[in-house]
C-alpha cells in the first residue's frame, strides 16, 4: 500500500527539528532512517499529519571521549567495523535487520522505536548505555535500562528527541556473547540474549550481566540469573543459570512458537551465551 | 508538493512531488523506470532496492522527497540495451535468474555490498541473500553467480 498523506519539513539542524515538532503537536513525529516507519506507513498503521526529517539535521556521527558517543542519526551500517565500538554491539549487528537496511536504519531510530525485538536496545540496557534525548524542557540523559516502557514505548516526553546514544568501551577483563534465534536470517527475533561477564585475576565471575529480549516487552536483566553466576566460572553455572533464565521469563505464545518453547529457547541461548563469554 | 532536484542514473531530474511518494513510485511512475520492482513495500523482500549517493536501500521505504540532492542508480544504469555488465553476465552464465523480479534488486545490492567487502566468503553472500526473497531458483545459482562474479580481479567486475 501507499503512505496516507502528510505535510514534510526537512530540518537544517536540531533547533529547527524541535521547534517544528513542537509546532506541529502530537500528530507530528520525527522520520530518521524510515526502516521502521516508513512500512508502518505503507500499512497504514501510522497517520502522522506531518514528518519532520532528522537526517540533515546534524545529529550523524561517532565520537570518543571516554565513552562511545553515536549521533542519532547515525547509521546502524556505521557501526560496522569501528574498532571503538564495544564487541557485543559488533557481534549484535549483523542480526539487525538486513545489509541494506542497515544502510539507512539507524541507531538512535532504532533506540527511539524501541521494538521488544530489536538488537540495539537490548545491547543499551545489557552495557549500561545511556540515551540523550532534547526537547522543550532542554536536554537530559536517561540510562537506557529507565528508557524503555515496553513495545514500541519509552520514557521520552512529548517534543523530545533522541540525540545521543552512549555506549561504554570493551573492557579487556570483560567477555561478552550476543545470541539470537530468528526464523530466517533478517527476521525478528523469536528471542536473544546478552551475557557480559567481568571476572578477577582466578577467572571467577565478579560481574555479570545477562540480558534478554524479544520473549519479553523491553530489554529485560535477569538479576536472579546474575546473581547465580557471581563467583563461578562462568561454564560451570551455565547450565543452572540457563534452566533458571527459562522460569523466570513468561513470553506470550505466538504463531510461530509456543510460550514453553519460548521459555526452552531463552533457557538455551542464555547457556550458550555464558559458555560462549567464558 | 515539493520540487526536488536529484540526478538518476546520470540524468538531472528536476520533479514536484507529495511527501508521500516513495521513491519506488517515482522511478516507475514519473521516469518510467520500471526494471525496479516493487514486490512487499515494507522492506523485507529487497526487489526495490536501488542505490542513493552510492549506498543500496530499499526504495519503497525511502520518500523520494527525501533524495533531493541526491544521485540515484537503478538497475537501468547497468546495461541498457547495451552489452551485459561482468555481474549480470555472471547471473546470465549461471541462469540466476527466472522470473526475473528480484533481480534487480540483488544486481543493486552486491554492487554496493561488494565495495565495502570486496572477497566476501560464501557465507557471507548467503547472509547478503536472506534480504532478497526469490522464489523461482532456490538461491543456488544466484550464489553461485556471485560466487563467480567476486572471483574476478576488480578490473573484470567492472568490464
Amino acid at each position: 500500500m501507499k503512505p496516507p498523506a502528510f505535510d514534510y519539513v526537512r530540518a537544517e539542524s536540531l533547533a529547527e527539528a524541535l521547534a517544528v515538532l513542537a509546532e506541529g503537536g502530537p500528530d507530528a513525529k520525527p522520520i530518521a532512517g524510515g526502516q521502521s516507519l516508513v512500512p508502518a506507513l505503507n500499512l497504514r498503521l501510522v497517520r502522522p499529519s506531518l514528518l519532520v526529517d532528522l537526517n540533515r539535521a546534524g545529529l550523524d556521527g561517532v565520537s570518543a571521549d571516554g565513552m562511545l558517543r553515536v549521533g542519532a542519526t547515525t547509521r546502524q551500517a556505521a557501526l560496522d567495523g569501528d574498532d571503538r565500538v564495544h564487541p557485543l554491539v559488533r557481534s549484535a549487528l549483523p542480526f539487525v535487520g538486513h545489509f541494506v537496511t542497515r544502510n539507512r536504519g539507524t541507531v538512535g531510530g532504532s533506540i527511539a522505536h524501541a521494538d521488544g525485538a530489536a538488537e540495539l536496545p537490548l545491547c543499551l540496557v545489557a552495557l549500561d548505555g545511556v540515551v540523550v534525548v532534547d526537547g522543550p524542557d532542554g536536554r537530559r540523559e536517561i540510562p537506557g535500562a529507565d528508557f524503555f516502557v515496553t513495545h514500541f514505548s519509552t520514557t521520552l516526553r512529548p517534543g523530545e528527541l533522541v540525540v545521543e546514544t552512549v555506549w561504554p568501551f570493551g573492557q579487556a577483563e570483560e567477555a561478552c556473547a550476543f545470541e539470537e534465534l530468528a526464523l530466517r536470517a533478517g527476521d525478528f527475533a523469536q528471542a536473544m540474549v546478552a551475557v557480559v561477564l567481568g571476572r578477577d585475576g582466578s577467572g571467577a565471575v565478579q560481574s555479570a550481566g545477562v540480558t534478554v529480549g524479544a520473549v519479553t516487552d523491553r530489554p529485560t536483566r535477569l538479576t536472579e540469573v546474575e546473581g547465580l553466576l557471581l563467583g563461578s566460572s562462568g561454564t560451570e553455572a551455565a547450565a543452572d543459570a540457563g534452566a533458571l533464565a527459562a522460569r523466570a521469563v513468561d513470553p506470550p505464545g505466538t504463531v510461530h512458537a509456543s510460550a514453553r518453547y519460548l521459555r526452552e529457547l531463552t533457557g538455551t541461548l542464555v547457556r550458550r551465551a555464558i559458555e560462549r563469554a567464558s | 508538493m515539493t520540487e526536488i532536484d536529484l540526478t538518476v542514473n546520470g540524468r538531472t531530474v528536476r520533479e514536484v512531488v507529495e511527501p508521500r511518494l516513495l521513491l519506488t513510485d517515482f522511478l516507475r511512475h514519473r521516469l518510467g523506470l520500471t526494471g525496479t520492482h516493487v514486490g512487499c513495500e515494507h522492506g523485507v523482500c529487497g526487489a526495490c532496492t536501488v542505490l542513493v549517493d552510492g549506498v543500496s536501500v530499499r526504495g519503497c521505504c525511502l520518500l523520494a522527497v527525501q533524495t533531493d540532492g541526491s544521485h540515484v542508480e537503478t538497475v537501468e544504469s547497468l546495461a541498457d540495451g547495451g552489452p551485459l555488465t561482468a555481474l549480470q553476465d555472471a547471473f546470465r552464465r549461471h541462469h540466476a535468474l527466472q522470473c526475473g523480479f528480484c533481480t534487480p534488486g540483488i544486481l543493486m545490492a552486491v554492487l554496493d555490498f561488494v565495495e565495502r567487502h570486496p572477497n566476501p566468503s560464501r557465507a557471507e553472500i548467503v547472509d547478503l541473500l536472506s534480504g532478497h526473497l526469490c522464489r523461482c531458483t532456490g538461491y543456488a545459482p544466484i550464489v553461485a553467480a556471485i560466487v563467480d562474479f567476486v572471483s574476478l580481479s576488480p578490473s573484470g567486475r567492472t568490464a
